[in-house]
């Protein structure tokens, strides 16, 4: 029978995780979050950013404009402008590009369907401000990362990214051909990765 | 006089132990004679005040830092140094914190039951002696007193349950009162055999009952009997829950009623009840040293010369670390349960450790040999042999282990 048995054991094992917890430092698994930090893991997403290659962001975003994001994103929170020259032919770069992360939630799928591998998703997450309006929209210089960084984040995934870019024709040349190499969708207007091609 | 130092340091440990009597003493002594006795009292009602509401701060912050510890995290570490400010921080957003009034309380009640709940608890501390001499006054129903006001707790509970118009305080405040009046029955009766033997009500009495020491150097604390062993535990228990300490917190279940008669307190009024229901641990605990553990008295005759306080709050502490241990060790009794634990358990055994008492009184005349063991034997068995049959008659048809669930896959 336990006639106060268990009650004894019981108070045995929180001693010894009282005492454990003082020599132990195992046993604290707390990570004390401002001072100490946890490393993201590789999959690790909060908001999309904008990829570009070489120095200047403006002259390097890989984005053309192509709106493909804009109208894929299902809450809705990009917007983008196509930059034409003074003859009002297309620049095949954004004008504007913003993204509201206050409606953004984070699913990726602008990132599945860019044909160019030019939005992708980055880690930032302490974005918290007290101005709900203006800093929650981001323009296309916030967003904007160079390619160096988005290695540094995902380097399995943008090791794959650049190895495709680098094996593929220039993106720059192939108007709306995606990057993505032998992808049997290839020439249909929305973009190809492979598994995209049931799409209508 | 005190036993093994010479008489010079003796006599030093004499002040020391005085120090705060004789400081009182000096302090009255100045003033006109008609003041004399008012002042008196007015000095030890703010020393007991200041006191324990240090040991208040001081214990939500160690409870905190112990629970945490307990469940392997930190506990607070952000405010000063080890986190020793975080009493101000709280206090401070305490006071700054807006205090609600349900629009369809009952003002009067729901304003007044803060202050019910703790102007008891500060009146109990009168009678306690926390050190030789120490007594704020020195009541001849000193016992019953501390009891009286005592159950005041459970008008305060109530009416905060009853004025906030809530369904989760009515149902902390029934809970409290159901609580609390069945546990007041095995709490009080505990005391009974103290009471019995000291012919006394009055807690400078009672600890004066227990001086001396027996085998020359071990001192005649009530628990170093049977009756008194069985009757500090039966009242340890009863206290956790007339203190509404876990795990007999059913009044306040965050899980199930949230907080129970807490719900619609804020800011300083919950502050209060807080204060209260730790000022009220405390009480009970300092009864409870009273009453089985001697007082202010030293365990053992060569420590007798550290002062009478010290070992007062040094047991205190003890008693504070055992209620800190017992809630981060047992979950929260079921309502059924708890009732038949006062009704059909506790009661029982106190009555019967009466009857032990009575006869470890009546026994003391036996000079045969052994017959110290044969009393043990005896008194202890009065309470150990009910202790397992009812034990197990409340367990018989139970099953305990691991639950299982018949409807759920």
């Amino acid at each position: 029978m336990n006639l106060g048995k268990g009650i004894l054991k019981g108070l045995v094992e929180t001693a010894r995780n009282f005492v454990g917890s003082y020599y132990d430092p195992a046993r604290l698994v707390t990570i004390q979050y401002p001072d100490e930090r946890r490393a993201l893991p590789e999959k690790a997403r909060s908001f999309p950013m904008l990829v570009y290659d070489g120095e200047d962001p403006e002259k390097g975003l890989r984005c053309v404009a192509c709106k493909i994001c804009e109208k894929e994103c299902p809450p809705q929170c990009i917007y983008i402008v196509l930059d034409r020259d003074e003859k009002g032919r297309p620049l095949r770069r954004p004008k504007i590009f913003d993204l509201d992360i206050s409606v953004c939630m984070s699913c990726q799928i602008c990132v599945e369907v860019c044909p160019f591998d030019a939005i992708k998703m980055n880690t930032e997450f302490e974005l918290s401000t007290a101005d709900r309006f203006g800093s929650l929209l981001l323009h296309k210089m916030d967003l904007a990362r160079p390619a160096s960084y988005y290695l540094g984040l995902h380097p399995v995934e943008a090791g794959e990214v650049n190895a495709r870019l680098a094996a593929g024709p220039g993106h720059a040349e192939t108007k709306a051909k995606p990057a993505a190499g032998p992808a049997p969708a290839a020439g249909t207007t929305s973009g190809a990765k492979p598994g995209d091609s049931d799409r209508p | 006089m005190i036993a093994g130092v010479p008489p010079s340091a003796a006599t030093m440990f004499e002040a020391l132990d005085q120090l705060f009597v004789s400081l009182k003493h000096w302090l009255v002594g100045q003033l006109p004679p008609a003041w004399q006795s008012w002042v008196s009292l007015a000095i030890s009602a703010a020393a007991i005040l200041g006191v324990f509401m240090t040991l208040f701060a001081l214990t939500v912050l160690i409870e905190r830092k112990g629970l945490g510890r307990i469940q392997n995290r930190y506990g607070p570490n952000r405010v000063g140094p080890w986190g020793l400010l975080q009493p101000i921080a709280d206090l401070i957003k305490m006071l700054t914190k807006e205090d609600l009034v349900p629009s369809g309380a009952d003002r009067v009640v729901h304003f007044v039951a803060p202050v019910v709940m703790v102007v008891p608890v500060l009146m109990a501390y009168a009678v306690i002696p926390i050190g030789r001499n120490m007594a704020a006054v020195d009541f001849n129903a000193g016992l019953l007193f501390f009891f009286a006001v005592g159950a005041c707790i459970e008008l305060a509970v109530f009416m905060a349950g009853w004025s906030s118009r809530n369904k989760y305080s009515l149902l902390g405040g029934m809970r409290a009162i159901a609580q609390m009046i069945s546990y007041e029955l095995p709490l009080i009766l505990s005391t009974l055999p103290v009471v019995m033997l000291a012919g006394s009500l009055s807690l400078v009495d009672i600890t004066d009952a227990q001086a001396g020491h027996s085998g020359g150097w071990l001192a005649r604390w009530h628990v170093f009997t049977p009756w008194g062993l069985a009757g500090l535990l039966l009242f340890t228990v009863a206290a956790t829950a007339e203190s509404n300490r876990a795990p007999f917190d059913l009044p306040e279940g965050e899980s199930e009623i949230i907080a129970g008669h807490l719900v619609e307190y804020s800011g300083i009024k919950y502050a209060l009840f807080f204060i209260g229901e730790y000022l009220g641990m405390f009480a009970v605990s300092a009864l409870g040293i009273t009453l089985f553990l001697g007082g202010w008295r030293a365990p053992v005759i060569w420590l007798e010369w550290v002062p009478s306080y010290m070992w007062f709050f040094l047991k205190l502490g003890g008693f504070v670390a055992l209620f800190i241990w017992l809630r981060g060790t047992l979950p929260r009794l079921r309502a059924d349960h708890l009732m038949n634990l006062a009704w059909k358990f506790l009661l029982p055994l106190v009555l019967l450790n009466a009857v032990s008492a009575a006869l470890w009184h009546y026994t003391a005349p036996w000079t045969f040999v052994g017959a110290g063991l044969a009393r043990w034997l005896l008194c202890g068995s009065l309470v150990g042999v009910p202790y397992v049959l009812l034990g197990r008659r409340l367990f018989a048809g139970q099953h305990i282990g691991p639950r299982t669930y018949r409807m759920a896959a």
